[in-house]
């Protein structure tokens, strides 16, 4: 039976939100049992025996009372303490879990947190102590759901999402309504045969222990088969699903369940259907609406916090989970209000923060999301291992049986049809990888242990039931789906390669990364450019901060930068050395005779060392953020690329203007000295300026190492620019300007906000603009944060823009 | 999807790099599409950098090389013609009616010797049709990562030259690199689906 939260109790979450969730829960857990006897309780003093809310009493009532020098008090301490063993025993295993670094790629994670609440529940059972009840429905649709399915919302990449919405919509949607229907209905049938004992399981039960049963959990299978490069739509079809499936079944659950409460009996009437249809649409609708506001107010409201910005984080929270319990109260669907506050507020937030609220509005939400899972896996361990089950035969095979077969019609039946309407229909073989990750997870052993047992007399059957069918699926689909998914994409063994092969096999790859990306994104450009407009013109002037400075951002990258540049000349590795070109390319070509092994390390170098291609479909582990590898690489890429431009200007000043093919082209962005430039030459260089700014610890990156034989300087100034130095030319105006102009008036296209403020380190990024590119979930890690920053950053730029005409 | 209809018209020589090229309709009014929102400063061609611009290139050890490709023989501008062009190289193979093909015709641009190509002229920086030691060297200090020193470097370059070079003139023409590739699933490495 679900708890609403009532009027009177939502005015005192309004007191507590000071408090984080966490503290509530526990106060409120601890208040709830008072008396959690047990045998564990080893107490050498008579305080224990007392009710821990006596502890505090006076205890000179007692007459032999000492002071005792050292006492135990378990009682008082338990609850907490428990929790804390638990969470911390889970985290525990899940570094032992990635130590082994093949063990991720084999089973997801999700098994490891089953295992270790089997393996606390064992515990528990063996030495009879009684668990803390940690999950009862308050609790559970209170305090643990919601950070899981903010997790889910926030990390979801909204680009794809809302270009295969129509499909994501079409299969989360009419996908769990056909599975908890069917499941309900055939189980029903099967129940109807009086062999197996299960009359007395009436049609709604049946189609309540559906609902809650076809409630899937993909997501925690997608880092098994991470490497094998699912496709983008493929990942979004699955990401989609997990989010909105918990939503779906949840609604389905409490329709059902007020179905159940009002007619005891079979009679239920076709007005009293429709009533539900309709209810579960205004439920989802309302929902969405609710969070869509509760998002815009909340990026309305980091747009002040910039001289508090420590709050910002928990602004994002308190905004989030506030619209789930507003929509509760409404009786709306919490689940997708807060998926849809999340979705709306990310994008703008994320602007408005800074970068450290940004990182610990990320990794907050991901601990909180694990803490929350995690106990209820542990939860679903301890109930596993206990004595309130009941096994029934025929149910649980059927069971099983049923939610595969009606998996896989579903999967097929409905992408069959929205195929029809697809530009890029799914293949068979995706058809599968879907089908086939139907993985349950915490969500259905939640719903099954929380039906109320009053309406559901065999309610311990249905328990027994959902673990069997979670611990089925996520053992053996999430253990074999690795190996299935690989088998399905590869088409040729992998036998060994030679050096030859592996090397060019990596340059293509690299090249059709760098194609598709030259080819950018498809997708419906009418509607999201629409949006876009609209987005720039109105949502973004409400919304994100005025003169952005984005300084914390790019200061930190920045300093980032100059750290690992200091230390890579430092070490010798980018030395002037290692990059000239050799003249003495005519070396004496020595034939060596090469041993086997010589060949086979010469080809562990190489797997090892060549830079990773670029992922383009997306990356989500629901436990982890992304590790910062790629990162690593982009800027190692970048900075040595940045190099080798020096290099080759210093050679390549003497050539006409047609280029040779290895030189590349710079771009001036800034010239806060007025350089000059060399004429007629389309060169321009990305430099970080900092230039009069008054924030006094944003150092302009400007990689002069070569320029000063490894000298570095602590304040880096881009004013000087060393191939322009060399360069004999005398820079004309009017080409200075024109350089300029083009630059300024691309700047003053954006139509962005004027921030006077450094640019990023290389200026080879994408933007956002009107013509609508949508660069930022195209891009890394790092380039999400330099992207957008074209911005005049002088004033005295923009005086000549209006004097100099452009060619 | 319908609404792009529209544009088709406004496409210059549609026909003519439509047979060139082998693109769909539906394929070629994207690649405008895209080409015009590269094209920021709406000259009606892209230059270097335009292309600059994509931030993921930047990040790609062949960024700039890849960039080069789209701007042969020193040229500064890059129509749409050139744009498709180029992009033709990564169509997936056609499986229909290989046989039909006019052997008069010249090869379409998606053939595997095409593909295979472009990839070469990624390593053939001065375009003598062979790729020396000293390419290969610079190929692969772009594609790895700082840790490998300089010998290690070198010596794996050595490696890969010998390794394909088959009539000893320390360099790999490009028959030895196609028959250092003859196994390689060149089609489906070297295919955009997106491209069809």
């Amino acid at each position: 039976m679900r708890y609403r939260v009532g009027e009177a109790h939502s005015m005192g979450f309004q007191v507590f939100v000071p408090f984080s969730p966490w503290s509530w829960l526990l106060l409120l857990v601890a208040l709830k049992c008072p008396e959690a006897s047990s045998d564990l309780n080893e107490s050498t003093n008579s305080t224990a025996q007392r009710e821990p809310n006596v502890r505090f009493a006076a205890a000179g009532s007692e007459s032999d009372e000492k002071i005792s020098v050292f006492a135990l008090d378990y009682d008082y301490v338990q609850i907490p303490y428990e929790v804390t063993l638990w969470i911390l025993l889970a985290s525990l295993a899940k570094i032992g879990f990635h130590l082994y670094h093949r063990l991720p790629g084999l089973m997801p994670e999700s098994c490891l947190l089953i295992i270790v609440g089997a393996l606390v529940g064992a515990i528990i059972f063996g030495t009879d102590h009684k668990s803390p009840p940690v999950m009862d429905s308050s609790i559970y649709f209170l305090y643990l759901l919601p950070p899981i399915v903010l997790e889910g919302g926030y990390f979801m990449p909204t680009r794809p999402f809302f270009e295969n919405i129509g499909s994501i919509l079409w299969w989360a949607g009419l996908g769990a309504l056909i599975n908890a229907f069917g499941i309900g209905l055939s189980l029903y049938l099967i129940c109807q045969i009086k062999a197996f004992g299960l009359s007395d399981v009436n049609l709604l039960q049946n189609l309540l222990f559906g609902s809650l049963i076809s409630a899937v959990d993909p997501v925690a299978v997608l880092a098994v088969f991470e490497e094998a490069r699912v496709n983008e739509p493929l990942y979004m079809m699955i990401f989609g699903e997990a989010l909105l499936n918990d939503g779906i079944s949840v609604v389905l659950y409490n329709i059902l369940i007020a179905f159940t409460k009002m007619h005891k009996f079979e009679d239920i009437e076709p007005v009293d259907i429709l009533a539900g249809c309709a209810r579960f649409i205004i439920v989802g609708v309302g929902g969405v609406f609710f969070g869509v506001i509760f998002g815009f107010i909340s990026a309305f409201i980091t747009r002040f916090t910039q001289n508090i910005s420590a709050i910002e984080p928990l602004i994002v929270f308190m905004f989030s989970y506030l619209s789930y319990l507003a929509a509760e109260t409404l009786y709306l669907s919490g689940i997708l209000a807060i998926t849809a506050c999340a979705v709306t507020m990310k994008k703008y937030v994320e602007e408005n923060v800074s970068q450290t609220s940004y990182t610990t509005i990320k990794y907050f939400m991901k601990m909180l999301s694990s803490v929350s899972e995690t106990l209820i896996f542990i939860f679903m361990g301890v109930s596993t291992v206990g004595k309130n089950h009941e096994w029934n035969w025929a149910f649980i095979c059927f069971t099983l049986v049923f939610c595969q077969i009606w998996r896989a019609i579903s999967v097929f039946a409905l992408f069959y049809v929205s195929n029809q309407f697809r530009t890029f229909p799914f293949s068979i073989k995706d058809q599968c990888i879907i089908f086939y990750s139907g993985v349950r997870g915490a969500g259905s052993f939640s719903l099954a242990f929380l039906l109320p047992l009053s309406l559901f007399p065999r309610k311990k059957m249905f328990v027994t039931a959902t673990l069997v069918v979670i611990y089925f699926t996520v053992f053996i689909q999430g253990i074999t789906i690795g190996p299935l998914v690989r088998y399905l994409d590869v088409k040729k063994t992998n036998k060994k390669e030679s050096i030859n092969e592996e090397l060019h096999i990596r340059l293509m790859d690299h090249l059709k990364a760098g194609i598709e990306d030259v080819c950018g994104h498809w997708s419906h450009y009418q509607v999201r450019d629409k949006f876009k407009k609209f987005d720039h013109r109105y949502l973004r002037k409400i919304l994100i901060r005025k003169n952005q400075p984005k300084s914390s951002i790019v200061s930190l990258y920045k300093k980032l930068e100059m750290k690992q540049a200091i230390e890579m000349v430092e070490t010798g590795i980018l030395s002037t050395a290692a990059f000239s070109v050799p003249c003495q390319a005519q070396r004496i070509h020595r034939i060596k005779r090469l041993s086997p092994e010589d060949v086979e390390s010469m080809r562990d170098i190489l797997t090892r060392n060549m830079y990773q291609v670029r992922q383009r479909t997306l990356s989500y582990n629901k436990y982890n953020l992304k590790p910062q590898t790629s990162e690593k690489q982009a800027k190692e890429i970048l900075i040595r690329r940045q190099n080798t431009l020096r290099e080759s200007m210093r050679k390549g000043h003497s050539l006409p203007w047609g280029k040779p093919a290895g030189t590349k082209h710079i771009r001036y962005l800034s010239f806060p000295y007025g350089h000059p430039q060399p004429a007629g030459r389309d060169t321009r260089v990305a430099e970080l300026t900092d230039n009069d700014s008054s924030d006094s610890e944003l150092p302009s990156i400007m990689f002069k190492a070569h320029s000063r034989a490894g000298i570095l300087q602590e304040r880096w100034l881009t004013q000087e620019i060393i191939p322009m130095k060399s360069l004999p030319r005398g820079g004309k105006p009017s080409h200075f300007g024109y350089q300029r102009n083009t630059s300024q008036e691309e700047h003053d296209g954006r139509g962005r906000r004027e921030a006077l403020r450094p640019k990023p380190l290389f200026h080879a990024v994408d933007e956002e603009f009107e013509s609508g590119e949508e660069s930022g979930e195209e891009t890394s890690a790092i380039r999400s944060r330099w992207s957008g920053e074209h911005r005049p950053t002088r004033q005295h730029h923009r005086s000549h823009s209006p004097l100099l005409q452009r060619k | 999807m319908g609404s792009l209809g529209s544009h088709a018209a406004r496409i210059p020589d549609a026909d003519s790099i439509r047979r060139e090229t082998g693109f769909s309709q539906a394929s070629l009014l994207r690649l405008y599409h895209r080409f015009r929102a590269l094209d920021r400063n709406k000259k009606g061609y892209l230059s270097r950098m335009d292309l600059q611009q994509i931030g993921a290139l930047a990040v790609n050890p062949l960024g700039e090389r890849i960039i080069d490709s789209f701007f042969p023989d020193g040229n500064l501008r890059l129509d749409f013609p050139g744009f498709v062009r180029v992009l033709a190289h990564f169509r997936p193979i056609d499986d229909e009616d290989p046989g039909i093909r006019d052997p008069k015709e010249p090869e379409p641009l998606n053939s595997r010797m095409n593909k295979l190509r472009f990839a070469f002229q990624l390593y053939d920086l001065d375009r003598d049709g062979k790729i020396s030691r000293h390419e290969m060297l610079q190929v692969l200090r772009l594609m790895v990562g700082v840790q490998v020193t300089e010998e290690q470097l070198e010596s794996i370059a050595d490696r890969t030259v010998q390794e394909a070079d088959e009539d000893g003139d320390g360099a790999v023409s490009f028959l030895e690199f196609t028959k250092s590739l003859e196994k390689m699933d060149i089609e489906q490495k070297m295919s955009i689906r997106i491209l069809k």
